[in-house]
């Protein structure tokens, strides 16, 4: 009887670790589809394209997290295929620079004009 | 001065928002992704067309020739506007010609093919449009020319046309 209660307490412990890694993977592969850019309905996320691309990239995306992929890995696949601009998120290089930099150095020059500001008055 | 400077800063500024926007109208809202040059084929297991067979990429690509891969459809109406140049394209003995049917009925593809001609040394079936991603299309019909080291050097998004032809004869001459 005690074996039987051992049993079945480490078969339900071993669905539940599955079912745990399942609801990992649909998080990851929601993660990942949203910053996925469709390219047929241009403006809408792979996630929420109903298009034959998209259903085509969710299945890829989908058979690449089983194969044990990690998310960068499957975004430069993606990259490599359709470019840059197929992730939502882009990445710092040259043609990119501006669109990180800008926000900085506006920050950097109007933090400058409210201190030049601050001496005057003082 | 302070005065002068601050219309000065401001004249740049909009200038400078001008220039923008004003490039902005001109460039294409819709993004077409570039071809990377000299990317490898991928390697697939793909389903054969008539034989319903498997057979593996390096099968496909086996001859030290140029390869067209054309994705086609029975449903898509551009695929039946290039067909005839495809066929012209087929008679062309420096290149093979590989069919890929994109998520199509088998009988509708069939019965297109019967009507059409067939221009392929070899179709292969994509049933759920995932090997045409890892060939990097996203949609029909697209066409890709490969050299002999198994390297897409272009990609057509869309039908063909004759000057697309010419250029395809021009470089696998």
């Amino acid at each position: 009887m005690k074996i039987l209660k051992i049993f079945i307490i480490l078969l339900l412990s071993l669905g539940f670790s599955h079912l745990k890694s399942d609801e990992k993977n649909d998080e990851l592969k929601s993660k990942i589809l949203k910053n996925i850019r469709c390219l047929i309905c241009q403006g809408q996320s792979v996630y929420d394209s109903e298009s034959d691309f998209a259903s085509s990239v969710k299945l890829i995306v989908d058979k690449k997290i089983n194969d044990g992929s990690k998310e960068h890995e499957i975004y430069d696949f993606l990259r490599e295929k359709y470019g840059d601009w197929i992730i939502y998120d882009p990445q710092l290089n040259k043609n990119t620079y501006i669109l990180w930099l800008l926000p900085l150095l506006l920050f950097l020059a109007g933090g400058a004009i409210i201190q030049k500001k601050l001496k005057n008055e003082k | 001065m302070k005065n002068k400077f601050s219309i000065f800063v401001i004249v740049v500024f909009l200038s400078f928002c001008f220039v923008i926007f004003y490039k902005g109208l001109n460039t294409q809202n819709n993004y077409t992704p570039k071809i990377n040059e000299k990317e490898n084929i991928p390697t697939f297991k793909a389903k054969n067309f008539v034989s319903d067979n498997y057979i593996n990429s390096d099968k496909i690509f086996e001859e030290n020739i140029f390869y067209i891969v054309n994705i086609w459809a029975s449903w898509c109406v551009p695929c039946r506007a290039e067909h005839p140049l495809l066929m012209q394209l087929s008679k062309n003995q420096s290149a093979k010609l590989i069919g890929l049917n994109y998520r199509d009925n088998l009988d509708n593809a069939k019965k297109f093919i019967n009507e059409f001609g067939n221009p392929y040394s070899q179709i292969i079936i994509d049933n759920d449009g995932t090997l045409s991603v890892e060939f990097g299309a996203y949609g029909v019909p697209e066409t890709f020319l490969i050299n002999k080291n198994n390297k897409i050097i272009k990609k057509y998004i869309g039908p063909i046309n004759k000057e697309i032809v010419e250029e395809i004869k021009l470089i696998i001459k």
